[in-house]
């Protein structure tokens, strides 16, 4: 049997190998070194591998992103961590402008084989300059790659196929999933950064969903389920580029579909579903499209506020009831 | 008082589906105008009045489907008044009930719908009014799509979806309710199968052949049609169908109809044309009074029966009347037909195509067109020298086109 472990863990234990692998691999970002991370992924790392490859950096997102592209240039397999997302836009630069294009601006020239890893998302009562959710942001950007690691198997499987890649990979971690605890079932060794992921199949309602909300949307999932309405739970993980396939292939079985996306609703990711969904499966359609998304505020404090701002299992049970014209 | 039924129009049409009314009650119907257009395996049919009188009332609705004989509409014969249709509803009112509450026929009849006991049992379920405001019915894009796959019609369901919308479980219902919507060409192949097996069961079909020059019906036909435009021309299969309706007229036991165990020769010559659909299928409605009519005349009725049934705008009398059939599968490219004969007719005629042919004229082998006329008859009413005396018959009337 496997022993329990968390989310962290698996993170911490998916670092380790890499760095155990491939001496060029090497870890970056604010308090990575002695503090052992914010969010303690790389906690013991600084004594096991030492300053070299576990570097504290001064609080410059720019810098020390930019750092990272340099060194993925000059043929190291940088990992890059930033302490979240609202913090990375300090990096936009070189992010967006420098990661994503250089591959393009030098005619194939240079690949940036970058990984990036954030945490994303609220629930945490952080407030608005810690919570938010700009995943989707960067899903805008070709040249870029974004991950969105949902379970303990993908946590443990999805940097070593990042790290593979040529190119700038950012991988997404919600913050409220560091502390979730559960079994490897052996899958991470086979974890892809391609596919979307079936997490429950069902055949009356697609819910396209990742990361944090992958779980809210599974219990909602149930009790629909409870409430005899069978609902399929599709954990998108890639979110960039999109598998169309996958979600497409789900909406023609079930002529529905919810998108479940913690950033706000305007010009989100889970436009972006939507707007695919009606390109490409408008015939198969059977019920309006719907988005369960953050309410278009930022981010309130108060623990009430907080939680009536984001997507919730209630919310996600009531919006798929009305689809089915059952409220 | 005259019940207007759904007539057979073909052997093995056994129902109908009403399509529209051509009259409202009020109207003076005459024998042969249409008073309405009904749908069966075929073709939309134009169904015609047998009877003279004005209609009282129309009994079936508009996408009913009802069984051959089921009275569609009451007329009322001149000199009639209302009572006579009325007293024939109370008659046929609620029949169940009039049965073991005999003395409860009146209250039935006004509680029953007129007609409830020999029409269709309405399909109530899911029904809105089909009246309802022009505006778009509110149904999903997949509810859509399955609804034009099951020839569903949208305006006549109500939606259980989100706002009211009609989804795709509201369409698959109602398709499972009525009867599934069969392709019509999947039903005329049903149509054709069945009457040709029921042929080939019933009918011991006996078979010749001949073969006939057609040198001077050819050169004949050039001569008259030349001084013609080309619309007014007329076709060999015009000639050779006014030939047949002739030597029918001399072998009137090839022109007719088998019937419960006995012939009924017909007294006039409705060839059966055989038409075949672009869509693939078959019709062979009459071209009435072939033996009668002039060959222009005639030419113009053949264009107009093809033009019609492939438009499926053909009438209820010219599927009923045909007498016998003629197939011209010349065109095709065969040299010879082996025909089926259409139950209840007796007899089928075949053209293959015309061709230049070596043939011996005065002890010199000579080319000429020429074509093999055969003809498959039933021995329960002929014998082949019967048939060989038609086919002679035929060839001899061919090489004198000028009398035709």
């Amino acid at each position: 049997m496997n022993a329990k472990t968390t989310y962290r863990e698996a993170l911490r234990e998916a670092h380790r190998d890499a760095l155990l692998a491939d001496p060029r691999v090497f870890l970056m970002g604010e308090d990575v070194g002695k503090y052992g991370g914010s969010y303690a992924v790389s906690k013991g790392f600084f004594e096991e591998f030492g300053a070299d490859r576990i570097r504290d950096t001064p609080l410059s997102e720019l810098a020390f992103v930019g750092a990272g592209i340099g060194a993925a240039l000059g043929g190291m397999r940088p990992i890059v961590e930033v302490m979240t997302v609202n913090f990375s836009l300090l990096a936009l630069d070189q992010i967006v402008n420098n990661a994503a294009t250089l591959r393009h601006m030098s005619g194939g020239q240079f690949s940036i084989p970058l990984v990036i890893r954030m945490t994303t998302g609220a629930g945490r009562q952080l407030a608005a300059q810690h919570s938010h959710s700009f995943e989707g942001w960067y899903a805008h950007v070709p040249g870029l790659k974004v991950l969105a690691p949902a379970t303990l198997d993908d946590a443990r499987g999805m940097l070593a196929p990042a790290l593979a890649d040529p190119d700038p990979v950012l991988i997404f971690e919600h913050a409220l999933l560091y502390n979730m605890e559960g079994e490897l079932t052996g899958y991470w060794k086979h974890a892809d950064i391609r596919k979307a992921s079936v997490r429950r199949a069902g055949t009356q309602v697609s819910l396209i969903t990742y990361g944090g909300s992958l779980w809210k949307t599974l219990d909602a999932a149930q009790e629909l389920a409870a409430q005899g309405i069978d609902a399929e739970v599709i954990d998108l993980r890639v979110l960039r580029p999109l598998d169309t396939e996958t979600i497409l292939s789900s909406v023609s079985k079930t002529h529905r579909a919810v998108v479940i996306d913690e950033g706000w609703k305007t010009g989100s990711l889970a436009a972006e579903i939507c707007t695919c969904i009606a390109e490409e499966g408008f015939y198969d359609l059977d019920a309006p499209l719907a988005r369960v998304c953050t309410e278009e505020v930022p981010i309130p404090y108060p623990k009430h506020l907080e939680d009536a701002a984001l997507p919730q299992t209630p919310k996600i049970v009531a919006t798929v009831k009305r689809m089915l014209g059952q409220s | 008082m005259i019940e207007f039924k759904l007539p057979s129009l073909g052997a093995d049409m056994d129902q109908g589906k009403l399509v529209e009314w051509k009259v409202k009650p009020g109207d003076a119907v005459t024998k042969g105008s249409i008073v309405a257009v009904v749908d069966t395996s075929k073709s939309a049919i134009d169904v015609e009045s047998w009877h003279e009188g004005t209609v009282y009332e129309l009994v079936t609705q508009p996408d009913e489907t009802i069984p051959v004989g089921t009275v569609m509409a009451l007329l009322l014969e001149a000199g009639e008044t209302p009572e006579a249709a009325e007293a024939w509803k109370r008659a046929h009112a609620a029949p169940a009930t009039a049965a073991t509450e005999s003395m409860a026929a009146p209250a039935a009849a006004v509680t029953s719908p007129p007609g409830a006991s020999v029409t269709a049992e309405p399909d109530t379920r899911a029904r809105v009014s089909p009246a309802a405001a022009p505006v778009r019915t509110r149904a999903t894009p997949a509810a859509r799509k399955r609804a034009a796959e099951l020839r569903v019609d949208l305006a006549s369901l109500a939606g259980s979806g989100p706002d009211g919308a009609i989804t795709i479980e509201d369409v698959e219902k109602c398709s499972q309710a009525a009867p599934a919507p069969v392709n019509r060409m999947t039903k005329m192949r049903k149509t054709i199968g069945a009457a040709m097996a029921r042929s080939k069961r019933e009918i011991p079909h006996y078979y010749l052949a001949s073969d006939i020059p057609l040198a001077r019906a050819t050169e004949w036909l050039a001569s008259y049609n030349a001084q013609r435009n080309v619309t007014e021309r007329v076709l060999m299969a015009a000639l050779l169908l006014k030939a047949v309706a002739i030597a029918l007229k001399h072998h009137p036991n090839l022109n007719g109809f088998y019937r419960d165990g006995h012939f009924q020769p017909a007294s006039a010559v409705h060839p059966g044309v055989a038409i075949s659909l672009r869509q693939g299928g078959l019709i062979a409605p009459a071209l009435h009074d072939c033996d009668s009519r002039g060959l222009d005349d005639l030419m113009r009725g053949l264009a107009d029966l093809v033009r019609r049934a492939r438009a499926f705008t053909l009438r209820s009398s010219e599927f009923s009347d045909p007498t016998i059939t003629v197939t011209n599968l010349g065109d095709g490219g065969a040299d010879l037909v082996h025909g089926v004969i259409y139950p209840p007719q007796v007899a089928i005629l075949g053209f293959g195509g015309i061709r230049e042919r070596p043939w011996i004229v005065d002890g010199v082998v000579r080319a000429q067109p020429m074509v093999t006329a055969t003809l498959a008859a039933d021995h329960r009413v002929t014998d082949g020298h019967t048939g060989a005396l038609f086919l002679a018959d035929l060839s001899r009337l061919l090489q004198t086109p000028e009398n035709l």
